[in-house]
């Protein structure tokens, strides 16, 4: 009989992180009447609904139209409003860069992007509808913080963070329903990397739905008798490098894991961090320079890569570099 | 702030004309053909129209705020603003140069007062001027919104966007002009991408929208912001359409798109400065 993989952390429910989203946007509405809502004709698909309901007069209904739904937002920050925009990350992001570019990070204003259907796992809709660049354009902002957390919990917890945060923020999550695995009542400490799991072979450090893939990951590698330290990047930007730099430090080796292409995103800022101060042997787990397609999440994380099996892959490489 | 007399209003016109002429021609560089359009507007707005403070403040809670959306006739903004007591006029001298808070497109960034969103890349200033009315809505604040477009600027997909957002929202706290003198980069308006009947496309949108007809005739610009002003309140947002002439206060660049972003030379900025003799004293 196969024996059960005995991960770190354990996980009795699913939830989508989008539903983090909405729950934590509804609290934060409650403790700040200051926060308003804005969204592009996907209330129900951002979990935005029971906001609006509470608050319908902070809740504005912008259409189909994202390019002034983020000018709205700038407009609405001026006089001290808190305002939290909702559609697909695609939509978040590309569509509307020169917007975010000028109007909210140049400008500085207090706004939070909120996207979701990121990355690869919304599935079936395909390409158009995925996005794997989000969190390269959103990082090479000036002003912007970049924010992926991995569960329900985290995402309800970062949503009422950067909720208390001064400046613009891009907060992304997804549509899948995904494994549960951290505190309820968790303090989100915008950048600042957690280290989940201790470790002294390889390094994994991970962000959004891929944190839960590098803990299955490392039972599976700890059954082979190599002990992996992983660290949760919810905060792609800014980058928590002093956490990086001293867990590498103490491995020698790491993995970066993200279902985002290689180019731009986490892969991307830690090796940046390591060439500059402690080049060490790297692997990347994402996308490599390819769009997605249709597909089950499950499906296309195995194509592309974005597993636990794929991790362990890479930090048996990893480790054989040193 | 005090609201000067048309009299005050005229020779200030002047003396703005003055500035752009100077800061355009000292750096050679920067828009002074829609800056000389939207003279009398900008004078007439800051001197006249809007309560606002010198003394500024990014929230301006309970004041008047105005939003420039067509970014690049910065050097009229500068100036009014300069002469409304947002800054010394001093520091007009370094429009445009290292380590400014000039830009050549206004920005935040630089924490210039008076400036509460940067602008230039077109298009996107009426969105954040509704998205300010809207904020001050839900405050109780009875202050009013203006806000600045260009003509060629129609050309931009988010105007639309924004154009049938306001009314759907009943925005009727926002006052917004387009400086329509038919005149862009590439050539004139007719010509590089025809704006038909854009009185009707605003009123197809649901704007209550007036003209303005003598655009650089202070009293008729005056009196249309005073219009405009009665027909807040009413559930629909307002569009002004002033009609201005680029270039305007200087004969040789009067009418033209050729001075839309080109600076005069010493002798050109000689003969400019002799057709605009009223001034407040030049910086």
């Amino acid at each position: 009989m196969e024996k059960t993989l005995e991960t770190k952390f354990t996980y009795t429910e699913k939830q989508d992180t989008r539903s983090g989203f909405g729950d934590g946007l509804l609290e934060a509405g409650r403790k700040n009447p200051n926060v308003v809502g804005l969204c592009a004709d996907l209330i129900g698909s951002l979990k935005m609904g029971a906001f609006q309901k509470e608050f319908p007069e902070r809740f504005f209904q912008v259409g189909i139209a994202e390019a002034n739904m983020m000018g709205l937002a700038a407009g609405m920050s001026i006089n001290g409003k808190i305002p939290f925009t909702g559609t697909f990350a695609n939509f978040s992001t590309g569509r509307v860069y020169d917007q975010i570019r000028q109007s909210i990070a140049y400008s500085e204003k207090n706004v939070k992007i909120c996207a979701s259907h990121a990355g690869l796992t919304l599935g079936e809709d395909g390409a158009t509808h995925q996005i794997l660049e989000d969190l390269g354009m959103m990082r090479m902002l000036p002003n912007m913080t970049v924010i992926n957390p991995c569960d329900y919990n985290q995402t309800k917890a970062a949503t009422m963070a950067i909720a208390e945060y001064e400046g613009p923020v891009y907060l992304r999550f997804g549509r899948p329903k995904w494994p549960i695995f951290t505190p309820t009542d968790q303090k989100f400490e915008i950048g600042k990397a957690w280290k989940m799991i201790e470790g002294t072979d390889v390094t994994i450090f991970a962000t959004g739905h891929l944190v839960w893939e590098a803990v299955v990951a490392e039972a599976k590698l700890r059954e082979e008798g190599i002990s992996a330290e992983v660290i949760n990047i919810h905060t792609i930007k800014p980058l928590d490098t002093e956490a990086i730099l001293e867990s590498v430090a103490k491995t020698g080796a790491c993995v970066t894991a993200e279902e985002h292409q290689y180019n731009g995103g986490l892969g991307d800022s830690v090796a940046q961090t390591l060439a500059r101060n402690n080049p060490s042997p790297q692997e990347f787990i994402g996308v490599d320079d390819s769009f997605g397609e249709s597909g089950t999440p499950t499906d296309l994380l195995e194509k592309y890569g974005l597993n636990a099996d794929n991790i362990v892959k890479a930090a048996k490489k990893a480790i054989a570099r040193k | 702030m005090e609201k000067l007399s048309t009299e005050q209003l005229k020779k200030t016109a002047s003396q703005v004309r003055r500035d752009i002429l100077r800061m355009v021609h000292e750096v050679q560089s920067g828009h002074p053909g829609a800056s000389l359009g939207c003279t009398e507007f900008f004078v007439a707005l800051y001197f006249n129209q809007m309560n606002h403070k010198s003394d500024f403040s990014m929230e301006g809670k309970g004041e008047d705020l105005f939003f420039l959306s067509n970014g690049h006739i910065s050097p009229v903004w500068y100036s009014v603003l300069a002469r409304s007591g947002y800054f010394n006029t001093e520091e007009l001298k370094t429009f445009r140069k290292i380590d400014s808070r000039l830009q050549g497109h206004p920005a935040t960034e630089e924490g210039l007062p008076g400036i509460r969103i940067a602008s230039g890349s077109l298009g996107q200033g009426l969105s954040v001027a509704i998205g300010a009315a809207q904020a001050k809505k839900i405050d109780g604040d009875e202050g009013v919104v203006y806000a600045l477009m260009g003509d060629g600027e129609q050309q931009e997909g988010q105007i639309w966007e924004a154009a049938m957002y306001a009314p759907h929202h009943k925005v009727d706290n926002l006052i917004a002009t387009i400086d329509f003198n038919g005149q862009q980069i590439d050539g004139p308006t007719d010509a590089v991408m025809n704006l038909q009947d854009l009185k009707a496309k605003w009123e197809a949108f649901g704007w209550e929208v007036i003209d303005t007809l003598k655009g650089n005739d202070m009293e008729s610009v005056v009196a249309g912001l005073e219009y405009a002003k009665t027909l807040l309140g009413k559930g629909k947002p307002v569009l002004n359409l002033l009609h201005t002439e680029m270039g305007y206060g200087v004969d040789f660049m009067v009418g033209t798109h050729k001075w839309h972003g080109i600076a005069p030379s010493d002798e050109q900025l000689e003969n400019a400065l002799g057709q605009l003799e009223e001034t407040l004293g030049d910086y």
